[in-house]
């Protein structure tokens, strides 16, 4: 007795999964939600008015445990200004074949101009384009942005650029401009472009 | 890679290049080769929440007689380097090479004596996928292209040449196969929008602008 009942329950448990909920995602179709401080592709962000915050310190290049990251400085001249202050950096490449996605640039980065997106589709068919230029990494131009070189805006010296900075959003890519963040406004108070 | 290349050209027209291809490009078979942490999370694409099955690939054969397709996941030291390049030239035609995560890409971090500086040293690579790991969405999204690049790819000499004279003719699409992420090609609204992005050779913007726009703290002035 004890025989048949105990191999129909076996039975049993493996009918009882098909009323269970589906717990594949679909992924294609529909992109799961990243934990928030996902570490995904990075982004180079740039100030209010479209100057880069990248200072070619190289401090992300040396923290880099992977060797990923390259950066050349370039002076910055009155006629042509890329970042407010001294140096920009000319040439920025991150090789994701080689980037562990530790955040280590992240931390380093004096002028938060190295942040992180929660994208991750990034295979490629070869390794070349698996180097990031700078034209890549560098945030979208949004409205009220120009694209340098041009002069400083928001003050006289970079320090009113540095000093402000603290009122930037986290990701700073300017976005306190972008068309989506007038929309919704959480408490009304949160006006856009307070920097300037 | 195998009877068509000693077809006539011309014999293979486009169809049957489709048609082949496609039920090549369905149903890859892979060979495990997980070599370290990468493996994990190929293990945790194959069972059910990512579950591989959807494209008719939760099997890995561990003979490589049966395997289309090798995931090289892990860093290759130069020991395992011969025994991986046995197993590939055990497993038979036409088969793929996905080299996971950067340590098998490139070396990664373990740019020392004892790790293969990229799995591309040992074996030809179809893909290439970074991340450390990377998680078991952009495994996924990896096999989708190189499924994509499977189905264009070119049968035989013939076809070689076909492909040529339309490389030259400038009668290519303007996204290559396998360039656009998978999220975007699933996508009809989307898809486009990248489509119209790569022509104005702003593809990677557009992808931040989308990111940006789904973050709660960019919108409201910035602030949570």
């Amino acid at each position: 007795m004890g025989a048949v009942t105990d191999s129909v329950k076996g039975f049993g448990v493996t009918f009882s999964h098909l009323f269970r909920k589906v717990v594949t995602t679909d992924y294609p179709f529909e992109q799961p939600k990243t934990a928030p401080r996902y570490h995904g592709r990075h982004i180079l962000n740039r100030h209010p008015d479209g100057l880069e915050k990248c200072i070619g310190c190289e401090l992300c290049a040396w923290a880099c445990p992977a060797d990923a990251i390259y950066v050349q400085g370039g002076d910055n001249t009155d006629e042509q200004r890329f970042s407010p202050g001294e140096r920009y950096a000319s040439v920025y490449q991150i090789n994701y074949a080689r980037c562990i996605f530790c955040g280590l640039c992240i931390e380093a980065c004096p002028t938060r101009s190295l942040t992180m997106s929660n994208e991750y589709e990034l295979a490629r068919d070869n390794r070349r384009d698996l180097i990031f230029t700078k034209e890549q990494l560098l945030a979208p131009l949004l409205p009220g942005m120009e694209h340098p070189p041009h002069p400083m805006r928001l003050g006289d010296s970079e320090k009113d650029y540095y000093v402000g900075a603290l009122t930037n959003p986290g990701t700073s890519a300017g976005a306190e401009r972008a068309p989506w963040s007038q929309q919704h406004t959480a408490d009304g108070s949160g006006s856009a472009g307070e920097l300037s | 890679m195998g009877i068509e290349e000693k077809l006539p050209s011309g014999v293979l027209l486009t169809t049957v290049e489709r048609l082949v291809n496609w039920s090549r490009k369905s149903s890859t078979w892979g060979a495990t080769f997980g070599l370290a942490c990468c493996a994990i999370e190929m293990m945790a694409a194959g069972a059910p929440h990512y579950d591989l099955g959807r494209w008719g690939m939760e099997v890995f054969r561990a003979s490589p007689r049966q395997a289309d397709l090798m995931i090289v996941a892990g860093r290759v030291s130069q020991k395992m380097a011969p025994v991986l390049r046995q197993i590939y030239d055990q497993m038979s035609e036409p088969k793929w090479v996905l080299s996971m995560g950067v340590c098998a890409s490139s070396g990664g971090m373990f740019n020392n004596y004892a790790i293969v500086q990229g799995v591309d040293h040992v074996v030809p690579v179809d893909m290439y996928l970074p991340g450390c790991p990377p998680r078991p969405e952009m495994l996924i999204d990896a096999i989708l292209k190189l499924r994509e690049k499977i189905l264009y790819q070119p049968l035989g000499a013939g076809g070689r040449r076909m492909l040529e004279a339309r490389a030259a003719a400038g009668k290519l699409p303007a996204v290559a196969p396998g360039a656009m992420p998978s999220s975007y090609r699933s996508d009809k609204a989307k898809r486009v929008e990248w489509e119209q992005a790569v022509k104005e050779g702003r593809e990677e913007q557009l992808r931040i602008e989308k990111w940006m726009e789904a973050q709660r703290h960019l919108q409201g002035g910035g602030r949570w």
